[in-house]
Order: structure tokens, then sequence, then C-alpha cells
């Protein structure tokens, strides 16, 4: 499988990663042969076989509906840079 | 139920060049009532300080994992049995990517493949008194997003992350609705269903039920148009308006040679339009894969049945009940069930009395100055054993209907007992003949002229009559008695 730039460009853009118009190329061309690496796996038949969503053959542990976390509105801010009235704040979101 | 169903002319919409037929399918993202989020143990209280319901989870903090709380696992397989729907044993989690403010790991847990909810039914109760099946398509478990307020700062938006893990059901329709009427008695008869089940509060106004619409339109038979998804509509009426606006702008770019573009529009209430919303184009790409924090969701057969066995009795049967039990209207039934708390007070009222009688009065006179006062019936002032009471000195003809209203007038200002009212202002019905034929010669010999006339043919006189001696005796005269005692002295 090959990429071309713009869909390095596209695929940067999602992963909201700043990617000079000039290293769209090369991005390419190294994506590209870890792509067609991947294609390998291509040639194994997994027809009738269940797609698999995890490595663990158990069963998903679970919590019992209770609330034993939050109330730390110190903690969750600790790392904000400019927290404020006990919110984040991002630059302006307009929609 | 589907693209070919049999068009209902009744619900084309008449364009510049002929009809139009528009079809609807609705998102519904309900919160689920629990007492901490899907995947920590933080609370989900609505209306707390900011960001005092948020754990290091809910705030994607590096090597954070998710642990799945069993009650939400529940509450959305008792959605799914109410639902009438398929309840699949295995289900996947999976990661929806997006990049926003209020998300803060960047990717929503949610269900995409593998939901744990398919194919269900939701029956429609439609003015008319018709009813209708439309299709769910699945319901799957997702996290709620944290919320931006935008209007804090003249530079900045506000993230809350309270609201950030809370879970939500999804619940998607087919395309299988054809009007307004359709849509809002949809999203009245799913949140009856959730509210019934104790699954969703179904309160929209303070957004644990949000509400997305498709809307494309098509000519009368043709394949399915290119649709658009309003979101932001977050009451009935505004779904029901941004409809009506939706489709006409859609029919007015077709009648004039245009195409539909498929995007999502937002419901503009101040306005009473939709319009596009550019950001989301770019997003609509949302790279879905299992979340490998998280393994399959198993669920043991006997546990679902368990479930199903403990269902309460859902809005459809309790009204075929009411039907055949109570013989109640199909109208009176749906009214009465709409709500869970309704339906049990009319249950609790009609035990004993007049089962139709009680129907009547709860649905017309209570519900009526309940509405007025702005309270629900649970906030009644007239409990239902009252209204009881009211209805049995009504049957054994202890009182007349019309002085029951007044009655029930001041039992509703007082919170005093039917029986303690009629003796207090001495209401009783007089069903003595002699009493009530004493009153109507006394009126007849007052009013000779008025006598020639009725004999003379001037029959609509009664009503003048039974005024005049129901007046003279404070109204508390049995009405069928006065009227055959009546009709029988003026005939003479």
């Amino acid at each position: 499988m090959s990429l071309d730039s713009k869909t390095v460009a596209r695929i940067a853009t999602l992963a909201r990663i700043r990617v000079p118009e000039t290293d769209l190329p090369g991005l390419a061309q190294e994506l590209s042969g870890i792509m067609t690496w991947i294609e390998q796996l291509n040639e194994v038949d997994t027809r009738g076989v269940q797609p698999m969503s995890g490595v663990l053959a158990r069963d998903m542990p679970r919590r019992a509906d209770v609330v034993n976390d939050g109330g730390d509105p110190q903690k969750v801010l600790a790392n904000a840079p400019e927290p404020a009235h006990g919110f984040f704040t991002v630059p302006k979101v307009i929609e | 139920m589907n693209d070919t169903a049999m068009v209902n002319d009744k619900n084309l919409i008449e364009g510049k060049t002929g009809m139009w037929e528009v079809v609807l399918g609705l998102e519904v993202h309900a919160q689920i009532i629990s007492n901490s989020k899907l995947f920590s143990g933080a609370a989900t209280n609505f209306g707390a300080e900011p960001n005092t319901q948020v754990s290091l989870v809910d705030a994607a903090f590096p090597g954070m994992l998710p642990v799945i709380n069993e009650k939400c696992v529940e509450q959305a397989v008792k959605t799914g049995l109410g639902l009438n729907a398929q309840i699949n044993l295995r289900s996947v989690f999976d990661r929806k990517n997006y990049f926003y403010a209020d998300l803060p790991a960047g990717y929503q847990i949610s269900q995409y493949l593998d939901p744990i909810v398919g194919k269900g039914t939701i029956i429609l109760d439609l003015p008319g008194g018709e009813h209708r099946a439309v299709g769910i398509t699945r319901l799957h478990l997702e996290q709620d997003a944290g919320k931006s307020l935008h209007d804090q700062h003249p530079s900045k938006t506000y993230v809350d992350l309270n609201r950030a893990g809370v879970a939500l059901m999804e619940i998607v329709s087919e395309p299988d609705m054809r009007c307004s009427d359709e849509a809002a008695a949809y999203l009245k008869k799913l949140r009856s269903i959730l509210r019934y089940l104790g699954t969703c509060d179904g309160n929209m106004d303070e957004g644990s039920m949000r509400c997305d619409v498709n809307v494309s339109v098509r000519r009368p038979g043709d394949a399915l148009g290119t649709r658009c998804e309003i979101k932001n509509v977050n009451s009935i009426r505004y779904v029901a308006a941004a409809i009506e606006h939706e489709a006409r702008r859609q029919i007015e770019i077709l009648e004039e040679g245009g195409s539909i573009r498929q995007e999502t529009r937002l419901w503009d209430p101040g306005k009473g339009v939709t319009r596009s919303m550019r950001s989301k184009e770019e997003a609509h790409d949302y790279r879905y894969f299992p979340d490998p924090d998280l393994l399959p969701l198993n669920l043991d057969p006997k546990w679902v049945e368990s479930l199903k066995a403990g269902l309460p009795e859902l809005p459809d049967a309790k009204r075929q009940r009411f039907i055949k039990e109570f013989g109640l209207s199909d109208y009176d039934a749906g009214v009465l069930v709409a709500e869970r708390e309704s339906a049990a007070f009319y249950e609790a009222a009609a035990k004993g009395r007049d089962a139709k009688l009680t129907a009547n009065w709860i649905t017309s006179e209570l519900f009526g100055k309940l509405n007025a006062a702005g309270k629900d019936v649970t906030e009644s002032p007239v409990s239902a054993e009252a209204i009881g009471e009211l209805i049995g000195l009504i049957s054994d003809n202890t009182i007349s209907g019309r002085i029951a209203k007044d009655v029930f007038a001041e039992m509703f200002e007082t919170g005093r007992a039917a029986g303690e009212i009629v003796e207090a202002k001495g209401l009783r019905q007089v069903l003595d003949t002699g009493a009530i034929d004493a009153e109507i010669d006394k009126i007849m010999a007052a009013n000779a002229d008025k006598v020639a006339e009725y004999r003379g043919g001037k029959d609509k006189l009664l009503g003048f009559f039974v005024g005049q001696v129901m007046k003279a005796m404070g109204g508390k005269a049995n009405p069928a008695m006065l009227n055959e005692r009546l009709k029988a002295k003026l005939a003479g």
C-alpha cells in the first residue's frame, strides 16, 4: 500500500501533529514501507476466525456502582496551565 | 417499517414541483441512572461545583485504566429488554477518536461493530389513537464528554469534566418515521419506557436525554435521499420545529436543481433555523478500533433472563390491561399510563370504585388543575384515596356530578376530604321527589307565561326551567330526577 503526501497531511491533521510541507514526501515513503510490511499479514487465511479484541482469555473485571473517587478538583487541575474558578481553560472554541 | 413502507399521503409535503416525503431517523443519547460513572468511581450528580466529580480516569491522566460499572451494564440490558431488542451476550468497546477540548483522552470509549443491544421495536402512540411500530437499530454504551462553557470569558473556553465519563446509552432508530408528529411520539414513548425502567430520568432540560435527528427528503417511492444530521435539538417541541424547517430547506434546494450535501447541522432555537457546522466536516473520520484497555464484555444468559423476569409492567402492557380490566378507552388508558406515577395513582384511586368515572375525573379534572398549578401527580394535593372517596359519593348518588366539581375544587385548595366538605356545606343531593316537585311547582307558578309558551311548542324553554329550579335548590337537585319530574309536570 502506498500513501501519498495528501493522505499523510490528513493523518497529521487528525492526530494534531504539525508537519512541515517539506517533510511530507519523506514521511509518505516511510509510512508506505511500514504499511507494506504489515500487509504481509494478508497472506494469512483468516476466514471463519473472529477478530481478536484482547489477548487475555478471561472476563472483563467489573466495578460495583459506588462513589469512591473524585472530590479533589485541585488534584485534577494540578497540571492545567491556566485554571480559573475551578475550570480548565483553553483558547476559545468557536462553533 | 423500512424505506419501502406504504406511503401515507397525509404525511407528504407539497413543494413547488410536486409532493415530497420526509424520512426521519433519531439518535437519542440517554444518560444512565447510576451512582458512579461508566468506567470510574466519580459521582454523576447534576449541577455539582466544576471538576469536583472527576477521577483521574475521567481526566485521562496517563496510566489510568477504565473498569466497567456493572450497574451501567445492567441498565443498558434492561433498556434493551424494554425495547424488545436482541441482547448481545458478547459486545466490544471501541475508541472513537476526535479532538475536542472537553474530551481529555482524545477519544470516547464507545461501541461500534459489536454493541450490547441489537435490533428492537418501539410502538408509537399517534394522535388519533393510531399505533405504529418503529424499528430500533441498536443501543450501545458509551462515555459522555465534559462540558464547555464559551460565554464566561472573552478569549477563553472553560471546561468542566464532571460529565466526562458518565454512562450514556445511544439509542438509534431505523429511518422509519415520516413526519414530525411521529418523531415527537417516538421521543415521548422512549422517554416513558426509560422512566418506567428507571434507567434514565428522561429530563431533556438538564440534558439527560438528548436528541439528534437525521432528515432526508425524496419523491414518494424513490430511494432514500441524502441526509443531514441535526444536532442540539433538546426539547420535543424543537425536534418538531427543526424537522419542519430542515425538510423545507432541503426541498427548496432540490426543486431549484441543487443537491443535498451530507453534513451535520445545528438547530438554532432563537432563529428557528438549522445551520451548517463546518468544524465537524474534518472530524468525521473517527478511526474506530477496539480499546486495548478493555476486554470484550460477556454476559451470562441466566443473568439476562433474571433481569427480564424482573422488569416492571411497561406502558404498552399496562395500557392493554387498563383497557381490558377497567374498560377504558385506548386514549384514556394511554394518557394514564404515559407516566408510571399517574398509572399507579389511577389504580389506587379506582380501587373498588367506578373505574371509567375515576379515569374521567383524573384525566380531566385532576390533570387540568395540576397542569394549571405546574405540578405533577406526585405533588397532587388530593391523594388517590381522596379522589376515590369523591367518586364513591358520586356513584352512590350522595352528590351530583356538578356539585362534585365544586367539592373537588375545594379539595384541591384545602386538602380536606370530600365527605367532610359535603357535610359541612350541606351539599347532599336532594333525591326526595316531594321536595323537587314542590320547587318545580313554585317556579312554574312564578313563570306562568313561559309555561304557556313551552306548552305552545317552545320546548327549548326546558333548559330555562331546569336552571331556575336548580338555582332555587342550590344546585343540589338530582339532575336526572329533576329532568324527569319537570318534563312530566310541564306536559301538564
